[in-house]
């Protein structure tokens, strides 16, 4: 696994060579669809930033549906286009498909969700977020600002998804270094407000006000705005009595943040074509090896 | 024999009302083992705080829409789409608040799109005789793209909202009880009015039970049907203002997911059947309070979610098998063997 390195130098000179004029680039683009805030921002930051990087996009919306998808693919395919970007909607059924975009030579890359496929070769690499680092991240902020002695509820996202089991799976990884931390209570909140309001309204029942309770960590911000919401409502203080640590950095957390009732985000970037863009196009330009998952960077935000 | 004759035992046993009150109960005692603080009650921030005030204050959307689907499913019909009216009638919230309109219209804004939803699904069952079942699963599947197109109306990319009011309405308290609580026995005591004071209940009754009979006997069968689903409409959006104004956010996509299902469940749990006929309003409330007990408990019990699903599925198994006549008619038969 391998941190991606920014490739400024290579962005730039793309950019003064190939923007004036025609794209230099053909790239197809299936994208799941457009649920939730996340997705649409991610899509509109791709079509936003082609033109920058030469990139003449083809973005195809599958509306969440495979067969969507894998019409898409081939009509990528027939079209000639240098190279394919798939967020996959689900991880099997791949091989087919990409099997004939290696008979026509055209590289595949995937972003976002993997898929689950024998032959690796079939794709060039997975450019994504990884959630067990955000999970890490989440995990290792609160290892710090509790100098390893917490006392943690967990809200955890929709049970059995990829992103919650990832994220619990990342924390757990830090905060099992440490003797004195320990998830007391977790539940699932399904990545929602109403769900994380329910949660620790139960929480806070069931641990006498949060007795003891050092912090909360929910799966993604919606279930920490409702968390905070229940605080609030049974007379407690978030960010004060409870360190807040949550995952998605929406717009309404940082708000929260302000006002010193969340304490930390891990942001799940949608702004995410410049780190794509760049390994697509070169390797276009130049094909070698590359990992099987280069992993985009997440950063934590804290209050203060 | 006569009732009056009849052992005790036996006499309760072959009421259906015990059941749905025992399992209650047995949930409730169970609680108290599984966290010894459970009955406990207190004071805070002006209202009464405790899991037990929790199981009513939780349970009022369910209940809420619970009656409605009590009413439809008397006309032996079924309301799918409850839950993407309730999610409708949130997006309006949102919607008519950014708009600057008074917080009270906006209620009536959010009741009235609840009753348009329900006159669309009257509409298809009673006038244009689509099945029930899938003619509500047209708003159950479109009714969220449409709650996400009224947001998308003010850019909807940050629908929370603040208003005194519906939030009062939803999580504030009169007199230390939650107001939510007061405007469920309101609405209930409304429709207990129609349905067992007026002559609707005996009406809805007879149609679910024979709509050609009915109808000869000079009820007016569609109408009654179209009347239900209004009704339900309207229960709908109530439970999409209490939901959306608790935390203040519209969220088409996931409020009142799954809904319809626990209120159908708190409807036959409470001794109404599908095939129509009957409606116990009050013991339906019941159903929908086992249902929220029983996800207080589960929330409260420390088990991993994986285990969520699988035990309401097993209680709710277990309280329809004691409510089976098969099944009580075995157990009343052991009584009776026994001297």
């Amino acid at each position: 696994m391998n941190i991606l390195k920014p490739v400024t130098g290579a962005a730039v000179a793309c950019l003064m060579s190939g923007a004036a004029f025609a794209q230099d680039y053909t790239i197809g683009f299936s994208q799941v669809g457009s649920e939730g805030d996340w997705r649409p921002a991610f899509s509109k930051n791709m079509r936003d930033e082609a033109g920058s990087y030469g990139v003449d996009l083809k973005f195809a919306n599958a509306q969440g549906k495979q067969e969507e998808q894998l019409r898409a693919v081939r009509a990528f395919i027939a079209q000639g286009v240098d190279a394919i970007i798939i967020a996959p909607v689900v991880v099997t059924g791949w091989e087919d498909v990409l099997e004939e975009a290696a008979d026509a030579e055209i590289p595949v890359f995937l972003v976002d969700r993997d898929v689950d496929v024998d032959d690796k070769s079939l794709y060039v690499s997975r450019i994504s977020a990884d959630f067990n680092l955000e999970g890490k991240l989440a995990g290792s902020w609160l290892a710090t600002e509790s100098l390893g002695n917490c006392q943690i509820v967990e809200m955890q996202g929709t049970t059995g998804s990829a992103p919650a089991l990832e994220r619990k799976g990342g924390f757990e990884a830090v905060i099992d270094q440490f003797p004195a931390m320990e998830i007391v209570a977790t539940q699932s909140g399904d990545f929602t407000t109403e769900g994380g309001k329910k949660v620790m309204e139960a929480f806070i029942k069931s641990t006498d006000n949060l007795d003891g309770i050092c912090a909360a960590f929910a799966h993604n911000d919606n279930m920490q705005l409702g968390a905070i919401q229940a605080m609030k409502e049974a007379g407690l203080k978030p960010g004060e009595d409870l360190l807040m640590v949550s995952v998605d950095y929406v717009p309404a957390i940082v708000d929260a943040m302000e006002a010193g009732e969340a304490n930390a985000s891990v942001e799940l970037r949608s702004a995410v074509a410049e780190f794509i863009y760049p390994v697509v196009t070169d390797y276009i330009d130049n094909p070698t090896e590359l990992d099987k998952w280069i992993v985009i960077p997440s950063d934590l935000h804290t209050a203060d | 024999m006569k009732l009056i004759e009849q052992p005790f035992v036996r006499r309760i046993l072959n009421g259906r009302a015990i059941w749905p009150l025992l399992a209650l109960a047995v949930i409730l005692i169970a609680d108290g083992f599984i966290s010894p603080g459970f009955y406990e009650i207190r004071i805070v921030e002006g209202r009464l705080f405790g899991n037990l005030i929790d199981i009513l204050y939780r349970a009022v959307p369910t209940a809420l829409i619970a009656l409605g689907m009590a009413v439809v499913i008397g006309t032996r019909g079924i309301d799918l789409s409850v839950g993407s009216i309730a999610a409708i009638a949130g997006a309006m919230i949102a919607w008519r608040i950014q708009a600057g309109d008074p917080h009270g219209v906006v209620l009536l804004y959010a009741l009235g799109a609840g009753i348009l939803c329900g006159m669309w699904n009257g509409m298809l069952v009673a006038f244009l005789g689509i099945q029930p079942i899938i003619a509500t699963l047209i708003l159950m599947v479109s009714g969220r793209g449409i709650g996400m197109l009224i947001n998308l109306i003010y850019g909807g990319t940050d629908p929370s909202f603040q208003s005194d009011f519906l939030q009062w309405l939803s999580t504030g308290s009169i007199l230390f009880i939650p107001t939510r609580l007061y405007v469920f026995a309101v609405i209930f005591l409304l429709l207990w009015l129609v349905i067992r004071r007026t002559a609707l209940g005996l009406f809805v009754e007879a149609t679910g039970g024979n709509a050609a009979a009915s109808n000869l006997a000079g009820v007016n069968a569609k109408l009654i049907i179209f009347a239900a689903y209004l009704i339900c409409g309207l229960t709908a959006g109530w439970a999409g203002v209490i939901l959306t104004a608790d935390t203040h956010t519209s969220d088409p996509v996931s409020v009142a997911l799954y809904i319809e299902l626990d209120a159908i469940l708190a409807v036959v749990i409470g001794g109404g059947s599908l095939a129509g006929g009957r409606i116990y309003l009050g013991m339906t409330v019941i159903g929908a309070l086992v249902i929220q007990a029983l996800t207080t408990s589960i929330l409260i019990s420390g088990l991993p979610p994986e285990y969520n699903l699988i035990i309401k599925a097993l209680v709710v198994l277990f309280v329809l098998v004691l409510q089976s006549d098969n099944a009580r008619r075995g157990i009343v038969s052991k009584f009776r063997r026994s001297p």
